[in-house]
Formats: C-alpha cells, structure tokens, sequence
C-alpha cells in the first residue's frame, strides 16, 4: 500500500515534469509516424500495383521489423549521432513494415467491381486511387496506424539510451538513482499512453468500416 | 451506331477470345449479346469502351475509329453498368449518381437537378435516398442508382455488363420492365450481354448470340426464334421456348389473302358495284403496285353517289395501324380489340397489300383449329 502511495505522491509533486515528458514522448512517436505515413503510403501503393515490386519492399521492412529495437537504435546512433532525430527514425523505421502491408493489403482488398465501375466512368488511374481505392482501403491503414502507434509508444521509452527524452528518461533515472516510485510513473504512463493510443485508433477504424459498410 | 469490323482478340496466353467479328449496333436500340460463359460476349462489349482492345480489327462509334478516342474521354462518353453493382460504398447515393458529372467538372447546382431528375426517374425520392449509403439500399435498389449513375450525363451509348443477372427474380422483372419504360424515353443505343434468354427476348431489338469467340446468329428475337440457324441456336434457346413460338399462328395463316381493292382514279358507280359483287362494306385502296392508301366505305360512296365528277380518292380514308404477316396472332388480335377495328391491313416492309385480318378470318381459323378436338370430344 506504502508503495502505491509512494508513486502517487511522487506523480502529483511532479505532475509538470512528468507532462513535459509525455509531450516529448508523444511529439516523437506523432512524427516518426507521419514521417512513415509519408513514405509507407506510397510503397504500398507500389507494392499492390506492380506484385514483383512487392515481395522486395514487403521483404525489407519486414528485416527492418525483425531487428531488436535497442540493437536497432544503437546502430542508428552510429550512424546519426545521439539525439531527437535518432529516435524519430528508428521510429520511423519500426513503423514502415505495418503502414506499408495495410496499405497493401487495404488496396487489394478493394472490390475489383468497384474499381472496374470507377474505369469504367472514365476516371483516371490517380482519380481512381485518391477518389475510390484509398478511402475504401482506409479501415486497413488505420489498422496499421494503430499497431505502428502502439509499437512506437513503446519502443519511444528507449530513447534516452540514444540522448533522447520522453517518459523513458524517468524510468532510466529511476533505475540509475534506485528510485522505485520513478521507474513505475514513467512506466506506468507509458503503458497509459499506449492504450489510449489503441482505443482512440480503434474506434476511429471502427467508425470507418462502418461507414464503408 | 457502333460498328465492329474484322475484329479479333488474342490474349498474352495465347488464347483467341474473339475470331473475326462484325457486327452493327444500330442507334437507339438495345442489342443483347447472349451466349454460355467464355464466348466472349463481355471482351467484346469491354472492347467499345477500350476497357479492352482488339488485336486486330476497328471499332468506330457513329463513323469515328475509338483507337484515335482518348479512352478516359471515351469511358465518360459512355454509361457503363456492371453485374456486381460497383457502386462506391464509401459515397452517399447522391456522390455515386454524381460520379461522372464530377468528373467533367459541372457546376454544383446542375449536378444536383440532375442527381435529383433521375433518381425520380427510377421512382427513388430523392429527399429520402440522396443521403443514404449504398449499403443502406436493397440490391435492386442499388443497381438502379448503378443504371442512372451510367444515365447521368446523359451518353448515347450505355453499355450494361449482366446488370440484373445478380438479382432476385421479382427485383429483376421489375428493373427488365423499367429498362424497357425507360427506354422508350431516353432511345439510348445500349449493348446489353446476358446469358439469360428470356431476357434477352424480352428487352431486345436485336440480339447476337455467340459461341467460342464467333457470333453464331444476329437478327431480331422474332427471326431467332422462328429461323434458328443451326442445333447450337436451338439447344440454347431451349425446346420449351421454340415450341411455344412455332406453335402460335402468325398472321400469315389467318388472314384473307386477296381482299378486295380498288385504285383510287375509280369512279363511285364501279365501287358500289364490287361492293355488291363481292358482298362487302368496304373497299381497300391501292396504287397499281399494290401499295396500301386506304380504304372507301359503303356509307361514303352511297352518300356522294350522285356526284359524277367524286373519284374514289376524295372519299378514301387511310388506316391508322397496319400489321406485317409475321406478327403473331394473339397480338394482333389484342391489337383490334384496343383499337375497336373490324379488320386489319397486312403489308410487307415496302408498305405493298398482302392481305387482310378480318374478325370473320380469324373465327374461321379458330374454327378450323379445334374442328378436330371437338369431334374428339363427342
């Protein structure tokens, strides 16, 4: 009961701090996201229009997914140097693999008849693409958000191993000064976020499916 | 009018779908290509929107080659309903109808008078469905939205790939019969492919039945099912279907083949006497070719008889409604009924007199025909 207590005090005396900590947190995993929404759209775009195009890009972010995060990270640092923009790529990267199969499979989901019709009025290939087979395939995309997003809160919490900040940097303190009640709030929030990160999206790619019906 | 000429379509695989066709689908009228699965009805309905294109061989819609046709120009020139409906899930009824107005960029407010006329064409009000979602419709329903959506811009040219084959059968009679309402309005030049007969037969002007690639018969529903050209034609058709077709008489059978004429420079005197010569009330007018003008009445001639200088012309009255002898009998006999004549002119394409339908005719026929059953009977 002490225990609980313990991290509670410690997360109402510090309530500013640990705020600041959850914007970093959030701050990168928004853009390691969008960095690969930008890139990962695309490629799944390739991947359903051209099959052989596919197997290679699916098989890379799939090597990409397979690494260990930290070991990951820490060849990124290498590379990059320590910092905020390390660990928005190593995001970044971890988020490629989902975005880009949900895409993927999103597009070839789509009801052959359905695009048919759409040709068959006359659109073009890009008017069909951005009218017709994106926003139908858009449940699948936030599928992949959702399961990106979830990943990426987690993996965030190793940032302070490369220099960066977010509410990792409250469980490695934690564990360096033997601060029990630290390690457990940073934690705790963290696995808050993720959840809530996993309901919102959730409910989002609920609402579009049934839209689309 | 859409013209294929020495059209033939060979696949990467080596697989000839369509072997040298020609085939004419005349302006404002529905021509059904018909035939089993893999004949290559759909590749070559998919060929006048260049959703394929031929091997070898043109197309030209009214004299223009569609090769020289940008196709996305093409496409939006041409209503296209397909099987499965292809309706946009993720559009209200009112964006789907909308789609290719969109396309050509029309103004708001036109769109929406448009998106409104026709979904009251189809009796859908449009206050209640232009909001709705596809999935919120039943599927006849929804493959009307898909028949206006090809409606909208109002081509000239639909093409419809099986539309109804996906529906129950009450829903498909009821969206036949609208097609066939509705084209009598708008006289679009629709190419229809089914594999169903009894659609073809009834919504039809002309139908091209095909097989492994080759058309194996064009003409008419009426010239397919009297002349079918070979056993092919006859099995697809089905026994039940020609037995009924060839056991109805046409008008040919019943008719009176020489009715009495008259020219119309004849004077009233010599009508009034074949009137009296042959027993009848009436006389039918026509040139020295035998072509059909009209008819003189014994109460004309009768009325006018004193004037000398009256000639049959001035007193002929022409017919309203002719038949030609391959008309069938119920027909035409439905057709005096409505109209409340005592007789009907039968003329072959030329407009040339072949003989008359007369109630007196017809009461023979029938009598005639069941002469046999009633002796059987006593």
């Amino acid at each position: 009961m002490e225990f609980l207590s313990n991290i509670f005090s410690y997360m109402v005396n510090n309530w500013d701090h640990l705020l600041m900590l959850t914007i970093d947190h959030i701050i990168m995993v928004v853009v390691g996201i969008v960095l690969a929404l930008i890139v990962g759209i695309p490629l799944g775009v390739i991947s359903a229009k051209n099959e052989f195009l596919a197997r290679i890009i699916l098989s890379v972010a799939n090597i990409i997914q397979v690494f260990p995060s930290i070991a990951l990270l820490g060849m990124l640092m290498i590379f990059l140097g320590i910092g905020f923009k390390t660990v928005v790529v190593g995001l970044f990267l971890y988020s490629l693999l989902p975005i880009i199969s949900n895409t993927y499979v999103g597009l070839r989901e789509v009801d052959d008849s359905i695009s048919e019709a759409g040709r068959g009025s006359g659109m073009t290939v890009l008017q069909l693409l951005f009218k017709v087979q994106l926003p139908l395939s858009l449940p699948f995309l936030l599928a992949g958000v959702r399961i990106a997003a979830v990943i990426a809160v987690g993996v965030a919490t190793l940032a302070p191993f490369i220099g960066g900040d977010g509410l990792g940097k409250d469980i490695v303190d934690g564990i360096n000064s033997r601060q029990e009640a630290k390690i457990y709030s940073g934690a705790i929030i963290a696995a808050l976020l993720a959840i809530l990160v996993d309901l919102t999206l959730g409910r989002a790619q609920k609402q579009t499916e049934q839209r689309i019906g | 009018m859409i013209e294929f000429k020495n059209v033939k379509k060979k696949y990467d695989n080596g697989y000839e779908a369509l072997k040298n066709i020609n085939l004419e689908c005349s302006e404002g009228e529905i021509t059904a290509l018909i035939g089993p699965s893999g004949c290559g009805k759909t590749t070559l309905m998919k060929l006048i929107n260049r959703l394929h294109n031929p091997t070898s061989g043109t197309i030209t819609i009214a004299g223009k080659d569609t090769s020289s046709i940008d196709p996305i120009e093409l496409r939006r020139k041409i209503g296209y309903v397909i099987q499965h409906v292809g309706l946009f899930p993720h559009m209200n009824i009112g964006r789907n109808v909308a789609t290719v107005p969109k396309l050509l960029k029309w103004d708001k407010e036109r769109t929406r008078k448009r998106v409104d006329e026709l979904l009251e064409m189809v009796s859908l009000d449009p206050e209640t469905y232009r909001d709705r979602f596809p999935s919120e419709l039943s599927g006849g329903q929804q493959q009307r939205i898909g028949v206006i959506r090809a409606l909208a811009v109002e081509p000239s040219i639909i093409l419809m790939d099986e539309p109804f084959s996906a529906l129950d059968p009450i829903s498909r009679e009821q969206l036949q019969d609208e097609l066939i309402r509705l084209q009598r309005d708008i006289k679009k030049t629709i190419v229809f492919v089914t594999h169903d007969m009894d659609e073809a037969l009834k919504i039809a002007d002309k139908i091209a039945l095909m097989k492994d690639g080759e058309i194996v018969q064009y003409g008419s529903p009426e010239e397919i099912l009297r002349r079918p050209a070979n056993d092919f034609v006859k099995e697809f058709i089905g026994e039940k279907r020609l037995e009924v077709y060839q056991d109805t008489p046409t008008i040919r059978q019943v008719m009176v083949n020489n009715p009495v004429t008259i020219y119309p420079h004849r004077g009233l005197a010599e009508s009034l006497k074949r009137m009296e010569g042959k027993k009848v009330d009436s006389l039918i007018v026509v040139d020295e070719r035998d072509h059909l003008l009209g008819y003189v009445t014994v109460f004309d001639v009768l009325k006018e008889y004193d004037n000398e200088a009256i000639k049959v012309k001035d007193l002929m009255h022409s017919f309203e409604y002719k038949v030609e002898s391959h008309m069938l009998l119920p027909e035409a006999i439905q057709q005096m009924h409505e109209r409340k004549a005592s007789y009907l002119p039968v003329v072959d394409e030329s407009g040339v007199l072949e003989g008359l339908l007369t109630r007196g005719s017809i009461v023979g026929y029938i009598g005639k025909e069941y002469d046999g059953e009633v002796e059987g009977v006593l």
